[in-house]
């Protein structure tokens, strides 16, 4: 049995902190650095979000991780441990963007199609095959499609872990919740 | 003669400026083969067509690989603000490519130097970097679907992965989203909505739906978008205004769509093939 058809998790904390003195965002020069960064510390088990960056520092493509300004040491020593340093550690001052929670679905019959932004994932329902990502347009949406279409949900590989923009994060959103669907 | 700029999945390609053709399955361009599964590449294969169809030239590209690391649009973009201003197209189609504000508004430059401005269409990448650089009124043609017009629709949000979600991604609101775009000024002067209903529309509001022939499945499939953009370009680039693109670019995908009887399942490739044959029947029954 794939390994997903386990306990399901919380997509999203429930409630949505707004700017608060005791936060702080780490700014990376890459997108793919936050999303590597992310993995770490929520494995180390931080209390992290990802989040848009505050309107000073937005250049682009871009995400930050929100975390208790009070962990700042220990979150910059582990994530030293891994060879990924954040540009900068600094207290938020403002509320930050947040990044789109709400999912659309369309069941094909034998097709279930998830939309998460402007990413889509769509899987064969009886072989729970990736069998098609449209939308997007970061260029590693179609690098993710040629790594992930033709290949089993659960042996596809995440786009957390290949991709490296906002879209790919996005497309990650829509694949945990395919998965979660699929477990239904 | 119009030219489409735009990157590959591949790390290492290098950056490439010339004539596209096609061969079987793959596009060539200056010796190179690329594969055409979606993004630029089928944007590409699909302009490429309708220039066969018609006899005139290949579309230019302008391509370099990236992965979404950003360093192959940073070379691009380079590129691009150093040489365009020396050259002369009919249209000009930014696709996928790293959205960074900076370098859009040195490449806008740089075409605003042109001795001719092209028509202009941005899709992907760069119509996100195009929005958020608030110069989106220097287009004639953005191509989003459904969720990138909530995106030109939400005046605050970067990239469509902060839209607002009191902005609906609901395509009965199509006409309230185009007039929000226009309001805040994040509309190029048509926008050709891509979605289960094409809606053409300016700062007017909806000209046109085009629903027919009806396929939901092309929803899923990836690339199907970048053929609508690449009929926009190469119709464009063929001289005609782009009311009329859009409108043959729009019939001509979803027929090409019915004609290869796609599931969810099916691949972009599957729908270009049926190009050649959809144009021949669509330009036979217009004349």
């Amino acid at each position: 049995m794939p390994r997903f058809f386990g306990k399901k998790k919380p997509r999203h904390p429930k409630k949505v902190r707004g700017a608060s003195a005791d936060r702080g965002i780490l700014v990376f020069e890459h997108t793919g650095d936050v999303i590597r960064a992310e993995m770490i510390l929520k494995k180390s088990g931080r209390s992290i979000r990802v989040m848009g960056p505050p309107p000073e520092i937005l250049t682009g493509c871009d995400l930050v991780i929100e975390f208790p300004l009070i962990e700042e040491l220990e979150i910059l020593r582990t994530l030293q441990a891994e060879d990924i340093l954040p540009l900068k550690a600094v207290p938020v001052n403002g509320p930050l963007l947040k990044p789109v929670d709400i999912f659309y679905t369309k069941d094909y019959g034998q097709f279930l199609m998830v939309r998460a932004a402007n990413m889509k994932i769509t899987v064969n329902k009886n072989t729970l095959t990736v069998v098609n990502i449209s939308g997007g347009g970061c260029p590693d949406v179609p690098y993710l499609a040629t790594e992930m279409v033709g290949k089993h949900l659960d042996t596809a590989p995440s786009p957390r872990s290949i991709g490296h923009t906002l879209c790919g994060y996005a497309l990650q959103l829509a694949y945990e919740e395919i998965i979660r669907k699929c477990s239904q | 003669m119009f030219a489409v700029v735009g990157t590959v999945p591949v790390e290492d390609f290098p950056l490439i400026f010339g004539p596209v053709t096609l061969a079987g399955e793959k596009l060539v361009i200056e010796n190179r083969t690329v594969d055409i599964n979606r993004g630029t590449p089928a944007l590409l294969a699909t302009a490429a067509q309708v220039c066969d169809f018609f006899g005139i030239p290949q579309p230019i590209a302008y391509l370099v690989g990236d992965i979404g690391k950003g360093s192959g649009s940073r070379k691009l973009y380079a590129y691009l603000e150093k040489t365009l201003s020396g050259e002369n197209y009919t249209s000009l189609t930014f696709h996928y490519i790293q959205p960074d504000v900076d370098w859009h508004n040195r490449v806008l430059f740089s075409v605003h130097g042109m001795d001719i401005c092209p028509v202009l269409i941005a899709d992907a990448g760069f119509m996100y970097a195009a929005k958020m650089s608030g110069q989106a009124h220097a287009y004639d043609l953005f191509t989003p679907d459904i969720g990138e017009l909530a995106f030109l629709a939400d005046a605050a949000a970067p990239h469509p992965f902060y839209t607002r979600g009191f902005i609906f991604h609901d395509e009965t609101r199509v006409a309230e989203m185009v007039e929000q775009a226009y309001a805040h000024k994040n509309a190029a002067r048509y926008l050709l909505v891509k979605g289960e209903k094409d809606v053409l529309a300016s700062a007017v509001g909806i000209i046109e739906s085009i629903s027919e022939p009806m396929i939901p499945s092309l929803e899923a499939i990836g690339g199907t978008g970048d053929i609508l953009t690449g009929m926009a370009a190469a119709f464009t680039g063929m001289g005609k205004n782009i009311r009329t693109a859009c409108l043959y670019a729009s019939k001509i995908s979803r027929l090409a769509g019915e004609m290869t009887q796609p599931d969810p399942g099916t691949q972009v490739i599957e729908i270009i093939k049926q190009i050649p044959m959809v144009l021949e029947r669509f330009f036979s029954a217009s004349t």
